[in-house]
């Protein structure tokens, strides 16, 4: 599946929140979404999911404008996680899962839980409240919830913040894995640049809502003259002329 | 509509009523001490007034119904803000889920939860005051089925201003009910209202609801036309709820606000 956007722009008020931006998703690729706080990214990320309607521009599934394809079939095979988006807490882990997998029409339901639980070591605390989870463990329970359909499209928004660095190493590995079993593709916002450059096969910078570069990991380090992604992510977000 | 999901739906309130013996407890409380409360005026104003002397417990059962129609919005609107309250409103507004299988679900789900509440209290008032309100007869089905609609329609009226308003509009749906009350005619007729008053309680199916109630167990006598009217009214005002909180939510996503409601 792939993702187009174009000419997208949102407006609140007199605040333009994304301007005009373009880009897209392709099959099977890992894109990164970076920029400074209030950027734009969440209301990206919010149109792409059909939460937000754009104020201008389009977005194409496929070739095929977003709004002229069945809501309910293109949601079917999205999914998302954020460690801000959380699931209800005085369920269980289980019977979140299974509310989800309902929602998202999986087939096989009990057989998809098994597999995810096992693949993400939920086994211990699959039937513990969700409120009663430690960050990490709710960072995976999340992780599985968005991957309850086997979606075509994954959006992360910041999956390991706040994540311990091993069970931050232990979502990275699984997504990395997951990809190389699965055919998807992933959308990531995140402000840790090594995951960033970990997991991304590029990434656009946004800045003041507009995206203000575009391209591999290495192929921005080098044209920005800095060391790693850390330091091109600093450049660009403090240079004022970046935008023009 | 997919019924698969409307179950999915529904079965994350019914983990959530299960999981708790206090919310359970909660549900069952308040209506059985509004019925004790009223039980005991009731007799007491059966005892006293001549208006009620030929009729055990019309105010009684005016409560028990009053009640239901209480009972069935703020289980509504309750659900609703358990998705505000557990930040769950992302994901479930981005899973395949139609607006017309939310509402199902949620129509569902609250009549378990009112009926939770109110049928301790119904068969309470039985040996506590004499009191049934079964004695109304098979029109009560059309009566409960009315003030069901009209529950549910100030729940979706609600939920539509918390989408366009945010949590802040919480305060309303405590509310709600009872800014309808004083025009709903539930414990005097209609003819206690001011003559201009009466004209606007009259396009509320509540004054025709509790009338009818009234004039079955007063009177004696089963008006159809009454009771065909009330329904009327009721799905009349179910639509616009549905068309408000389409228009709402169509509203939120121009906004933004669906993204980050619970925060």
């Amino acid at each position: 599946m792939k993702i187009e956007v174009k000419n997208l722009e949102k407006k609140f008020k007199d605040f333009t929140a994304v301007d005009n931006i373009n880009f897209f998703i392709k099959d099977g690729q890992t894109l990164g979404l970076l920029g400074p706080n209030g950027c734009g990214k969440t209301t990206t990320i919010g149109m792409l999911l059909g939460l937000i309607k754009p104020s201008k521009g389009e977005i194409l599934i496929d070739g095929i404008n977003f709004d002229e394809l069945n809501r309910e079939k293109i949601l079917s095979k999205f999914n998302f996680a954020s460690p801000y988006v959380e699931l209800p807490k005085k369920l269980t882990v289980k019977q979140n899962l299974e509310i989800y997998g309902r929602l998202y029409g999986v087939k096989n339901l009990s057989q998809r839980i098994y597999e995810i639980s096992d693949d993400l070591n939920l086994g211990l605390f699959i039937n513990k409240k969700t409120g009663e989870l430690s960050s990490g463990q709710k960072n995976r329970v999340s992780l599985a919830k968005s991957l309850i359909n086997k979606p075509e499209i994954l959006f992360l928004d910041e999956p390991t913040a706040s994540l311990d660095p091993d069970i931050g190493d232990f979502v990275r590995k699984y997504i990395e894995e997951y990809k190389s079993k699965n055919k998807i593709s992933i959308l990531l916002a995140s402000h840790n640049m090594k995951e960033v450059e970990r997991l991304c096969d590029e990434v656009i910078m946004m800045k003041e809502g507009k995206i203000v570069d575009r391209g591999t990991c290495n192929s921005l380090i080098e044209k920005h003259g800095r060391n790693n992604l850390e330091d091109t992510f600093l450049k660009i977000a403090r240079n004022k002329n970046e935008l023009e | 509509m997919n019924w698969n999901k409307v179950y999915g739906l529904s079965l994350r309130h019914f983990y959530l009523i299960k999981s708790s013996f206090p919310r359970i407890l909660d549900l069952i409380y308040w209506p059985s001490i509004q019925i004790f409360l009223w039980g005991f005026i009731s007799k007491f104003f059966t005892l006293s007034s001549s208006y009620y002397n030929n009729t055990v417990g019309v105010i009684l059962s005016a409560a028990i119904l009053y009640d239901f129609l209480f009972r069935s919005s703020i289980s509504y609107n309750m659900m609703f803000l358990e998705e505000i309250w557990s930040r769950n409103f992302t994901n479930l507004f981005i899973s395949p889920i139609k607006l017309k299988e939310i509402i199902a679900a949620l129509t569902l789900t609250a009549i378990v939860r009112t009926l939770i509440g109110t049928v301790p209290a119904v068969l309470l008032a039985i040996p506590m005051f004499g009191v049934s309100i079964f004695k109304i007869g098979l029109p009560l089905i059309s009566l409960l089925l009315s003030l069901y609609l009209f529950g549910i329609t100030l729940g979706l009226l609600v939920t539509s201003g918390l989408i366009r308003f945010g949590p802040s509009f919480e305060n309303i749906a405590w509310a709600s009910l009872f800014f309808l009350a004083p025009l709903g005619c539930i414990y005097y007729p209609i003819e206690i209202l001011p003559e201009w008053l009466q004209i606007t309680a009259k396009i509320l199916p509540l004054v025709h609801i509790f009338e009818e109630m009234r004039n079955i167990l007063i009177n004696d006598i089963i008006s159809y036309t009454q009771i065909l009217l009330a329904i009327v009214i009721s799905v009349f005002y179910f639509i616009v709820g549905v068309t408000i909180f389409y228009i709402s939510y169509a509203g939120a996503k121009i906004r933004g606000t669906l993204i980050n409601i619970g925060e």
